[in-house]
């Protein structure tokens, strides 16, 4: 009972102003560390495997193999006529463009070697934080061209957290490909430049980012991603050029899937 | 404040104990669902889009 009684003296010093506000203060502090834990590691662990169950869902739509095993499964696979692509099969003339697809729709895929022998990720269309490149990994800017168009075809992605689809961006050389897929179409782009600039750098993504007032002449792709790491104060860019496009029926780019397999079918 | 809410937790000790670790793993839960990704867009980090 003596404890019961004690509690009301116990009580009035709990109401003290300066109590409750260094309470308060804790607690803020303990909401903010929970913030910093979700953000740096909570949006990885779920974006990095819901960005490839949209890569699947979108190859079962086209019902085409997307992911890099499906892909090297069918060129091994000597019952099937799927090959690598050879010379003739790479095309330079005018490349067939895909339609434009409803803001956070997934229209296509990206593939980056030089990220790993498996990188593959959707791309959807918007740059919105909260409809796209949050949920979903990489966006294309709405305003900018479409993939194999003369032009600039722009995408973003977050370089920490969300799945970090552009996380290995600094390591991209002049020459690197990247390839990027859509419903029967293989475009095949190399890096041409890339370079660090400030937020509102806009040119970046115009369709011709080096005389943004020109008519744009050669297919640009663009990535765009924050820098540095875990900041927001500039942004890094890389300019790639279209080196040519395939029909998939044709066959898989080399690129994607390494060169030991090219002298298997050659 | 927290010594206010610790008494109004009913039962002996392990139960409150029990008690107030559910309800923090439930607000983690909920912050974590739905307060943080909707804080997260408006705060001036993790921006990787250029804009004019």
């Amino acid at each position: 009972m003596s404890r019961h009684r004690a509690r009301p003296a116990s009580r009035r010093w709990n109401v003290s102003p300066v109590f409750v506000t260094g309470e308060l203060l804790l607690t803020t502090g303990v909401l903010l560390g929970l913030m910093v834990v979700w953000q740096l590691f909570w949006t990885d662990i779920g974006a990095s495997r819901e960005q490839a169950g949209f890569v699947t869902a979108l190859g079962e739509e086209w019902d085409e193999p997307l992911t890099v095993d499906a892909l090297l499964q069918e060129v091994e696979d000597p019952a099937n006529t799927v090959n690598v692509l050879s010379e003739e099969q790479m095309r330079t003339d005018d490349a067939p463009v895909p339609s434009r697809a409803a803001i956070a729709e997934t229209f296509a895929t990206i593939y980056v070697p030089r990220w790993g022998e498996n990188y593959v990720k959707p791309i959807s269309e918007g740059v919105s934080r909260a409809r796209v490149l949050d949920p979903k990994g990489i966006g294309h800017y709405p305003d900018t061209e479409l993939p194999g168009q003369v032009g600039n075809f722009a995408i973003a992605g977050h370089r920490t957290t969300y799945g970090k689809p552009f996380t290995d961006i600094q390591t991209l050389k002049t020459g690197d490909a990247i390839v990027i897929r859509t419903e029967g179409v293989w475009y095949v782009y190399e890096v041409t430049d890339s370079y660090i600039v400030k937020p509102n750098y806009i040119q970046a993504i115009r369709p011709d980012p080096y005389a943004p007032t020109a008519a744009p002449t050669k297919r640009y792709l663009t990535l765009t991603t924050c820098h540095p790491r875990y900041s927001a104060a500039e942004r890094y860019i890389v300019h790639a050029e279209l080196s040519y496009w395939a029909a998939v029926e044709d066959g898989v780019p080399p690129e994607i899937v390494g060169s030991a397999t090219v002298q298997e079918a050659s | 404040m927290y010594a206010f809410l610790w008494g109004l937790v009913p039962g002996p000790l392990w139960v409150r104990i029990l008690v107030v670790l559910a309800v923090f793993v439930a607000l983690v839960f909920v912050l974590f669902e739905w307060v943080f990704p909707w804080v997260a867009p408006l705060l001036p980090f993790q921006q990787q889009t250029v804009t004019g």
